[in-house]
């Protein structure tokens, strides 16, 4: 069976500097996978060339088994891949409604075939709202959501794509442990209803208790992969963190 | 309200303002309404690219001058009825901005702007240097005095106004109609977020390039009847910064989110330095615009309509029609993706 | 053919004049654009101001323009410094540069040029200096000091500001304000109070430039709309972040606009700058230096 997303070789400079070497990683369908890593390891690099707001120089990134190299950030989100920003990013001039909206207009029309009925549109936009606690607020600005609403917003939206793989990233810094809690619930609700996850985190109880397979990267390289029991105790792993 | 009956409103209030004119047995009405209206014109334009999608144009003047200079070229090669001339002067614009967005809009907003002025500026020297269309002399367009309506002799300038007229209810009722529609709300997301838009699936390189080609070709089509109401172009007038500043302060200072924005600047500040020009000086007028545009932008960037929104006591911003909402939030249900 | 010859160096030396000076001109957009990220298009209206005060000071005086526009340096850094704590209180501290920045920066150009227009009129103003007059001879190679001195006037302030962005503390704390405010802050110096030093720097450049562009050439209120593409030209070219790519594009500017002018006239010579830009941001929008 072909993994759901298959990262070959991807690597990425800034100028002199290496932000991803040759980072190798498969995806099995309905996985939870956790990427942990220290500042400056590539994560977020390596997020960014599998959704296309950067291309990867070298390798070659396949989702379903199709290249996904040269193509544009929004037709991977046609294609199936969403993501969260690890800054929630939403757009301040819409309700949080229309926020959740925008892919429903633009990733799920297309795939569908046919344009929602604004009937139709309206009644997912409530529901998507409505499962991560934000109901209530569906016709209120983005500027009246607290921290932890405006990430659940950001998670909402990359749902509202109806995405096969989604990719969270660093949704809970700054959470406190019972929100922490709520996210993690939230993606492994989702994760069981069948759409398969990275969690990017740097909050260890979080991964752990999410992930299935753990994935670590050190400066722009892959230096563990297997269950996250055994990768924590890999001394490679305790360098990266602990510093040299 | 749908989009037919907004242009028959408008049709109807257009018809209106005409008869007023006629009403009135004053030429200096059409003449002095025909700069207010092509201004409507060319705010709105401008906004289509500026407002909605938060992409400057510098070179409004670059897009009407096409307009213009299309309809010289075409008076010395194949004279057209002045309707089909603002079509092809919106084509010919039209096909310009989506030139130009090709080449820039891949780039950061600050540098299509700059690439924007540069544009006006190469466009210019070209006109200055082409001989065929009276370079930097200018060329003469001789204008009929009246036009023959089945029988009846209409003043040129009656006649310009009226097209004039229709063209600035064409382009309000194309502003609205996209702002409503599912191209505007993808306009939205450009504006105010243009890398998150495109992870949320919007193909925004594509609706940039609408954009800049919409906006091209309304600017186009009002520059297109200018030769025959100035009876004399020179690349100077056809060029002149008063159609760039005018472009950017009338809707930012009538309110960049809205189609009523574009219209209400275009009429206050076009009526205003009508008035100014004749009873101080143009230069005056010119600086009137310019304290204007920048003191809006300080103070209240929303423009007018924000203004009065804040009054109204809504927060800044569209925030579009509410959904039937619950008050109650029932506990989050399993499978929320499908 | 000898006239020939004599014409291609004569064109070029004065292509080399031109683009030393035009450095001067563009290395404060190179500084406020390039380096702070702010799309300052108002630059040529504040280089005109400093042409106009070096006029005033001349005239009344009878003072050097070069010498007058040092004199006026402070205020031009001070004036820069306002119009920054403006800028960043009303957009930049909001993330709404990109719009409202822009258009607020239009409005300060076009503001400026019609009131230097209401003060001064539309007549063309000169200055007198000793050297305007006179022209150096090389064999067949005329090298008029009126270009000589600002060229190499420009040199050395542009020379300065790269000594001073990468040899003092606060030079360099400016160079890192663009790539990572967050360190900056770690090293205890305020991002903002950084961002205000440096445009007041930059508009301080406009100062002298000014005063190096009236001695070139006659000035009026519009002669800035020519500077703007130009300035953006260079910029662009050099690539954003390299002040040494500043003065080698803007030498090649000047060259390319030095040899249209002679061998196809001068009216063609607006649209070399411009058309310069535009093929850059369609085909290498970093620049020759640019990363």
């Amino acid at each position: 069976m072909t993994a759901l997303l298959e990262v070959e070789g991807v690597g990425k400079r800034f100028g002199g500097f290496v932000a991803l070497d040759g980072v190798n990683l498969t995806v099995a369908r309905g996985e939870r996978i956790g990427l942990i890593g220290p500042n400056g390891s590539g994560k977020s690099t390596l997020v960014n060339c599998i959704c296309g707001t950067l291309h990867n120089e070298t390798g070659t990134v396949r989702f379903e088994g199709k290249s996904l190299n040269g193509l544009a950030s929004h037709q991977r989100t046609h294609r199936g891949i969403a993501r969260s920003f690890q800054l929630p990013r939403p757009f301040v001039t819409m309700s949080v409604a229309d926020n959740l909206r925008v892919p429903l207009l633009y990733a799920v029309h297309n795939r569908r075939g046919r344009h929602l009925t604004i009937a139709e549109a309206d009644a997912r936009c409530l529901e998507l709202a409505q499962s991560v606690g934000l109901g209530a607020k569906a016709n209120q600005s983005p500027k009246d959501l607290t921290q932890i609403e405006m990430r659940k917003l950001e998670l909402a939206r990359a749902m509202a794509a109806e995405p096969q793989l989604l990719i969270a990233d660093e949704s809970m810094a700054g959470l406190s442990d019972s929100e922490v809690g709520e996210i993690v619930e939230l993606l492994i609700r989702l994760n069981e209803s069948g759409i398969t996850i990275i969690m990017i985190e740097h909050i260890m109880r979080a991964v752990m208790s999410f992930s299935q397979r753990l994935v670590v990267l050190d400066s722009g390289k892959k230096i563990a992969d297997g269950k996250p029991e055994e990768v924590i105790r890999n001394p490679e792993v305790e360098r990266a963190y602990l510093g040299q | 309200m749908k989009s037919p009956v907004f242009f028959i409103v408008c049709l109807a209030v257009a018809a209106v303002v005409f008869v007023f004119g006629l009403v009135l047995k004053n030429d200096y009405f059409f003449f002095a309404g025909y700069t207010v209206l092509q201004y409507v014109v060319l705010a709105t334009g401008w906004n289509i690219l500026g407002g909605y999608t938060g992409y400057v144009n510098f070179g409004s003047a670059a897009f009407f001058a096409l307009g213009a200079y299309a309809t010289v070229v075409l008076h010395k090669v194949l004279p057209l009825p002045v309707p089909l001339l603002m079509l092809v002067g919106g084509v010919v614009a039209g096909l310009v901005g989506l030139g130009m967005g090709y080449l820039t809009l891949r780039l950061r907003g600050a540098f299509f702007a700059i690439a924007t002025l540069a544009l006006a500026i190469v466009l210019q020297t070209l006109v200055v240097n082409w001989d065929f269309v009276g370079g930097s002399r200018g060329a003469y367009i001789i204008r009929p005095n009246t036009l023959d309506v089945a029988g009846l002799q209409i003043p040129y300038i009656e006649y310009l106004f009226g097209l004039m007229l229709v063209m600035a209810v064409v382009a309000l009722t194309v502003a609205r109609g996209i702002e409503h529609s599912r191209l505007g709300f993808g306009f939205a997301t450009i504006r105010d977020d243009e890398q998150a838009a495109e992870a949320c699936g919007v193909p925004t390189l594509r609706l940039k390039l609408y954009a800049t080609t919409i906006s091209g070709a309304l600017m186009g089509m009002a520059g297109a009847p200018f030769p025959y109401y100035i009876g004399y172009l020179q690349p100077s007038s056809a060029f002149g910064l008063e159609y760039a500043v005018n472009s950017i302060a009338m809707p930012m200072i009538g309110g960049t989110t809205s189609w009523a924005g574009p219209l209400i600047g275009a009429v206050l500040l076009g009526s205003l330095q009508q008035i100014a020009t004749v009873t101080i000086s143009s230069a005056v007028n010119l600086l009137i615009v310019g304290l204007l545009l920048t003191g809006f932008v300080i103070i209240a960037p929303n423009g007018i309509l924000g203004l009065v929104e804040k009054l109204r006591g809504r927060s800044g911003g569209s925030v579009r029609r509410a959904i039937a909402d619950n008050t109650a939030d029932p506990a989050p249900t399993q499978g929320a993706a499908r | 053919m000898g006239v020939s010859t004599e014409l291609f160096v004569n064109a070029i030396i004065a292509g080399i004049l031109l683009g030393g000076f035009y450095a001067a001109v563009t290395i404060g957009l190179s500084l406020s654009f390039g380096i702070l990220d702010i799309v300052n298009i108002a630059h040529p209206a504040f280089i005109i101001v400093g042409s106009y005060i070096a006029y005033i000071l001349n005239v009344s005086f009878g003072i050097d323009p070069i010498i007058a526009s040092i004199v006026a340096l402070p205020a031009f850094f001070a004036l820069g410094m306002a119009v920054y704590q403006l800028y960043y209180s009303s957009f930049e501290k909001y993330g709404q540069e990109a719009l409202r920045g822009l258009a607020f920066f239009f409005g300060l150009l076009f503001v400026t040029e019609v009131m230097l227009i209401l003060v001064f009129g539309v007549d063309y103003r000169y200055v007198h200096a000793s050297y305007i007059d006179t022209t150096l001879h090389f064999g067949f190679v005329d090298v008029p000091l009126r270009m000589l001195i600002p060229c190499i006037a420009a040199l050395i302030l542009v020379g300065l500001l790269i000594l001073y962005l990468t040899r003092t503390f606060t030079g360099r704390a400016i160079m890192a304000v663009s790539q990572d405010q967050g360190a900056l802050q770690l090293l205890a110096a305020d991002p903002v109070k950084i961002k205000r030093i440096a445009f007041g720097l930059s508009i301080a450049t406009a100062s002298i430039a000014g005063a190096l562009l009236i001695v070139i050439q006659p000035v009026e209120p519009s002669v800035g709309r020519e500077y703007i593409g130009r300035i953006f030209a260079i910029c662009v070219l050099g690539g954003l972040q390299s002040l040494p790519g500043t003065l080698i594009a803007a030498m090649l500017i000047g060259v390319m606009e030095s040899m249209t002018a002679t061998f196809y006239g001068p009216s063609w010579a607006p649209a070399v700058a411009f058309g310069f830009l535009l093929l850059t941001l369609a085909l290498r929008p970093q620049g020759l230096f640019g990363r």
